[in-house]
């Protein structure tokens, strides 16, 4: 039984593995060898590595992608968390409302907004810059962090703010000394999960740059050229795949600690 | 140091639950007030709007004369002390206790002097260090008792503070918490619904129901003298005993026999309370008494409570339990018919429709 569950498990992580591991391969093998078939490379080299790096546009589209990426996630975590704690705590009208929206904005199929966004942010300047992407991604990843972090802050018991007016604390006091480190947890796995999808897109992208200046790295590496007519960039694009998922590896690991974090026992009873 | 008026405050929810109605009470400076009475009468509700957690619907709140009633919590210098301790999780022993001050500003060799006092008070200095997570109920009620008294405020409010503690924890607690309040002289406010803490540790007693206070008085007064049916049967343990009664020329006729009580002015038909602890055995034979067969006898130590059953006679349509609570050393048993005595002048008659205590 424990055997088959076992092989189960080694047949799933194979198939979600190999094409990881193929890029991987790919990506340190000298460009002679590149359509060698094989699962190793038969002639190790980091020159494609060294040839990412060398290229500006790709280098300027990382720069973008964490750029725009950080700007857009504080900016979704800043509404957000506000947005949350409202949805967690209070009854206002609307709320109701407010929680469908959100809902609605994250199912909403992006590609049926991308034309009018292209029009639209032609028409305002925006197009090809930063705020031309931020604007986007904190609209879609705010659904996300509003669900988790009330999800999050519902968690934590009502007494403690209460607590917290009796002791003499503002509103505001309350919520920055006492709910949020409390939060903290759910704050930096919704952040790392914002994050990511910032990171990850690439339909706006693609859609909503025309040049350096806001392409992000999955966009560019779409735009990769052999330095000739007749070079392969095979070898380049699976470096740079390689590079830019490195940081989704090391947030995942991250992510996977602090959600176990059981940071609110002995708050009450308990 | 405050006193504490309650003029006419009501509190109505949006959803049109009246929690608390028209409460009239004034707690003297330095006066430890229980409030009590059943789940859902309004005892928090009442406690949560001195506090300032819950608005006030209707009424005036004063606090030292001075009208609070759109004050936030903070502006009205009172600590409290929540049933489920709320302490802040992410905090040690010694910051949660620092708390309160850090947020009122105060310098910080002060507020190490003020939470040494307040641990050494509660015994608590060995803990400071450790967070609420690795802390015991009772320390923890502890560490919540020493956040609420270490910044000195008018007034402290205990919303049953003790009843997520074990039985002996409690009577512990419970003397703690009446030699502290003493010792400081701070005006408190205690919700509970146990009437044993209710009676051994306030100066006066509150009791509600429905949103309504029944009575006010020094926990002796109201045992002696409750004002109605409801307080009667409220304080004290085991209950008062009712029995419905007919009032004619020679006494009250009850399922219990002939209570030879005579007593003008009173209507057709009365509701007779007499306290468990009113009969005696028989080896003390004065005033009225009954016989009956002993159903069953709970030993309780020090005491017995003998429990008789009247079936439904001729007059009384309902079967009737009466409760005695006897010395431990009454000679009586199960089975036997006993005859016990008490003394009729200290039989409470009741109005059996507005529950009005007419001997009053
Ligand atoms: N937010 C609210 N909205 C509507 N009704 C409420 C609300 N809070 C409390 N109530 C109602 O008000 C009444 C009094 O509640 P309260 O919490 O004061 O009772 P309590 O005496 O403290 O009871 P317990 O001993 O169970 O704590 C109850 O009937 C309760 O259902
Ligand atoms: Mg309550």
């Amino acid at each position: 039984m424990r055997l088959r569950w076992g092989l189960i498990d080694v047949l799933v992580v194979l198939y979600a593995l190999i094409p990881v591991l193929w890029i991987v391969s790919l990506s340190f093998k000298d460009p002679s060898t590149i359509t060698d078939g094989a699962l190793l490379p038969t002639k190790w080299t980091w020159s494609n590595y060294a040839g990412i790096f060398r290229n500006d546009d790709f280098t300027r589209g990382l720069v973008n992608s964490i750029g725009i990426g950080l700007i857009a996630t504080f900016i979704a975590m800043l509404f957000g968390t506000m947005a949350a704690y409202a949805i967690a705590r209070l009854t206002f009208p609307g709320k109701r409302a407010l929680i469908g929206f959100s809902l609605l904005i994250a199912m909403f199929p992006q590609i049926s907004l991308v034309t009018p966004l292209f029009q639209i942010e032609r028409a305002l300047g925006l197009f090809d810059t930063w705020p031309g992407l931020i604007l986007p991604y904190v609209t879609f990843a705010l659904p996300l962090t509003i669900y988790t972090l009330s999800a999050f802050f519902k968690e934590i018991p009502t007494e403690l703010e209460r607590a917290a007016k009796m002791d003499g604390a503002t509103p505001f006091q309350a919520f920055w000394k006492v709910i949020v480190p409390l939060a903290v947890p759910g704050m930096v796995t919704t952040a790392i999960l914002a994050f990511i999808f910032c990171w990850n897109d690439f339909l706006f992208a693609i859609s909503l740059t025309s040049s350096s200046a806001a392409r992000t790295a999955p966009a560019t590496i779409s735009f990769f050229t052999g330095g000739s007519q007749f070079e392969d960039p095979t070898g380049s694009i699976a470096a740079a795949a390689v590079v830019i998922t490195i940081p989704i590896v090391v947030f995942v690991l991250l992510f996977q600690r602090r959600i176990v974090a059981g940071l609110t026992s002995g708050a009450v009873k308990g | 140091m405050a006193e504490i008026v309650l003029d006419g405050v009501s509190k109505r929810f949006p959803d049109g639950t009246t929690a608390v109605h028209d409460v009239n009470l004034t707690i003297a400076d330095r006066e430890f007030v229980i409030l009590v009475g059943p789940s859902g009468c309004g005892k928090s509700t009442t406690l949560n709007m001195i506090a300032g957690l819950e608005e006030i619907s209707a009424g005036e709140l004063r606090i030292d004369g001075v009208r609070v009633n759109e004050r936030a919590p903070r502006d009205r210098d009172i600590a409290m002390v929540f049933q489920s301790y709320a302490l802040y999780p992410h905090m040690t022993v010694r910051e949660n206790m620092a708390f309160p001050l850090t947020l009122a500003k105060t310098p910080k060799p002060e507020i190490a002097a003020k939470v040494q006092h307040a641990a050494e008070l509660l015994d608590l200095t060995a803990l400071l260090d450790r967070r609420p997570a690795n802390l015991s109920g009772g320390q923890r009620q502890r560490v919540a008792m020493g956040r609420a008294l270490v910044r000195d405020p008018k007034a402290f409010l205990m919303d049953e503070p003790l009843s997520n503690l074990d039985a002996k924890l409690r009577v512990q607690m419970r003397t703690s918490i009446s030699r502290l309040q003493k010792r400081l002289g701070t005006t408190t406010v205690y919700v509970t619904h146990d009437q044993t803490e209710a009676m051994t540790l306030g100066d006066r007693i509150v009791i509600m129901e429905s949103g309504l206070v029944q009575q006010v008085g020094a926990p002796q007064d109201i045992y002696d003298h409750p004002a109605n049916r409801f307080v009667a049967g409220f304080i004290g343990s085991p209950a008062m005993n009712f029995l419905p009664a007919e009032v004619h020329d020679d006494g009250l006729h009850t399922v219990i026999g002939t209570i030879p009580v005579r007593r003008a002015g009173l209507p057709r038909e009365v509701v007779a309370g007499i306290r468990p602890e009113l009969f005696q055995d028989t080896r003390i034979r004065h005033g009225a008494s009954f016989t009956g067969t002993v159903d069953i006898i709970e030993s309780m130590g020090a005491e017995k409570l003998a429990y008789f059953t009247f079936e439904p006679g001729t007059s009384f349509t309902q079967e009737t339990q009466v409760v005695a609570r006897l010395d431990a050393k009454s000679p009586i048993s199960e089975g036997d018919p006993t005859t016990l005595w008490y003394d009729p002048a200290a039989v409470h008659l009741f109005h059996p429709e507005t529950g009005v205590n007419l001997t009053r």
